[in-house]
């Protein structure tokens, strides 16, 4: 039950809550818990609440590190 | 899906894993222990285990809420959900988890007891105005990351001015039981485990941030890396914990950076302090009692708290003396070290927790883990 998804904030609504789409299939969840959310942010869910907003350059930089790490270890054998 | 399918490329896992074995130190042991069911899942879904050198082995830790509530806190609920003015919402993991004598709320449903499956705390909220005749109890359970939901819809009943609605509160806390599993005397008694590093909880570090670990990093000497769910995830913090130990450092390390901040998330944090408060102590399957590791509602909030409300009493019962769970949920044994895995427990007729929830190590061993020694038997 711990397991929780990306998903796109694709609607601000009343209440705190807001519409998600998750792979084009739209969901409605509490955004209660994040604070200066728009249109567009990246959003975790876990049980219909938003936890925290994905950092778009952050993500960046962990896959730019990541490539960069998996080519460290070339020329050992597998 | 963006943010997903990214951190799952299969040849940069390779990458990774080549990387790893190039700076382990074939002569010395990497024992690593992921806290976390999500964690638990991921490393038996992506075959992780088969990508590592042998000597950096993953010990699988007691992070899944479902499976370490006590039996006894199972029963108290299907007591309260026998009677006949409660409608009891759960989450749907907790349907099928064993409570004494084979009960479960399942079967207590079957028998006529009102028990409702709900996604979120904001389908709670909409029974308890849609039945005012009706008393609403949610069976609140898991860690940092569940409670903020539960925190809001408490203050949303209060706002609406719901006199129907209460809580069956049985939110833990992650650093008190990771702690615990360091340093409880109790452990001795299956064997301790040797530990080199932990691989943080993901979500649970959304809500807290990474700086709860950091005493414990510095009290114990170990490190902890902070890791997404994501294979490529798990692969750089593995790689990072084999820095740290090689260089014979300890530190808090964030490889989820694009989720957890060093604070945390403040507005719902504050969101549980105001209504939560810390509990002496809580009883976690498998650990025993652990000090301050649980939580309940402040007094001011006490019409919502089902255990008040209600006049619960705390019922106590053992675990199936066959059940591994407890010496599984600690890491010093395997879910095929059970005499009752796959024979008589598999998910569709659980006798342990561990093989409820798709988190719990036995039950991650059952879907993903099974074909892997049966293939591997084969090969040898
Ligand atoms: S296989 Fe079943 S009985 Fe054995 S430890 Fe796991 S949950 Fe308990």
């Amino acid at each position: 039950m711990c397991l929780a998804i990306p998903a796109e904030v694709t609607k601000l609504l009343p209440d705190e809550m807001a519409i998600v789409s998750i792979d084009g299939v739209s969901k409605e969840i509490s955004v209660a818990l994040i604070e200066n959310l728009v249109v567009g942010d990246y959003v975790i869910i876990h049980v219909g609440y938003a936890l925290t907003k994905i950092d778009p350059e952050e993500a960046r930089r962990t896959l730019e590190l990541l490539r960069e790490l998996s080519v460290e270890g070339q020329g050992v054998a597998p | 899906m963006k943010y997903a399918d990214e951190f799952r490329d299969k040849e940069i896992a390779l990458g990774l894993a080549r990387t790893i074995r190039a700076e382990t130190d074939p002569a010395r042991p990497y024992r690593f222990m992921e806290f976390c069911g999500g964690h638990t899942h991921a490393i038996s879904r992506y075959g992780l285990e088969d990508m590592l050198p042998k000597n950096v082995r993953m010990i699988h830790g007691p992070g899944c809420p479902v499976c370490v509530l006590p039996a006894g806190r199972i029963d108290m609920a299907i007591r309260l959900a026998e009677r006949a003015e409660i409608i009891l919402c759960v989450y749907g993991d907790l349907m099928r988890v064993p409570g004494s004598q084979g009960a479960s709320l399942l079967k207590a449903k079957a028998r006529g007891a009102d028990v409702r499956m709900v996604y979120s705390t904001i389908d709670a909220i909409r029974i308890a105005e849609e039945n005012p005749e009706r008393e609403i109890v949610f069976f609140a359970i898991g860690f940092e990351t569940t409670t903020p939901p539960t925190a809001v819809m408490i203050r949303l009943a209060e706002k609406k001015q719901l006199s129907n609605f209460s809580v069956f509160c049985n939110h833990v806390l992650t650093p008190p039981a990771m702690q615990n599993i360091l340093e409880s005397p109790d452990i001795r008694n299956i064997g301790r485990v040797e530990i080199d590093g932990f691989v943080g909880p993901a979500h649970v570090s959304t809500i807290i941030g990474t700086a709860p670990y950091e005493f414990f990093a510095e009290e114990f000497g170990k490190p902890v890396v902070i890791s997404g769910f994501e294979p490529l995830d798990m692969m750089q913090a593995i790689l990072m914990l084999v820095r740290q130990v090689n260089e014979g450092r300890h530190e808090v390390e964030n490889q989820y950076s694009r989720a957890v901040t060093r604070d945390g998330n403040l507005r719902a944090k504050e969101e549980v302090s105001d209504i939560f408060e810390l509990r002496d102590q809580f009883e976690w399957r498998g650990l025993g009692q652990v000090p301050y590791s649980g939580l309940k509602l402040k007094r001011t909030y006490a019409t919502y708290d089902a255990e008040v409300r209600f006049g619960m009493n705390e019922l106590r019962v053992d675990d199936n003396p066959a059940c591994e769970c407890g010496a599984i949920l600690r890491g010093v044994k395997k879910p095929v070290d059970c005499k009752l895995f796959g024979t008589v427990c598999t998910p569709e007729t659980p006798m342990g927790s561990c093989m409820v929830s798709s988190e719990g190590a036995c039950a991650a061993h059952w879907t993903y883990g099974r074909f892997r020694d049966h293939q591997q038997r084969r090969a040898s």
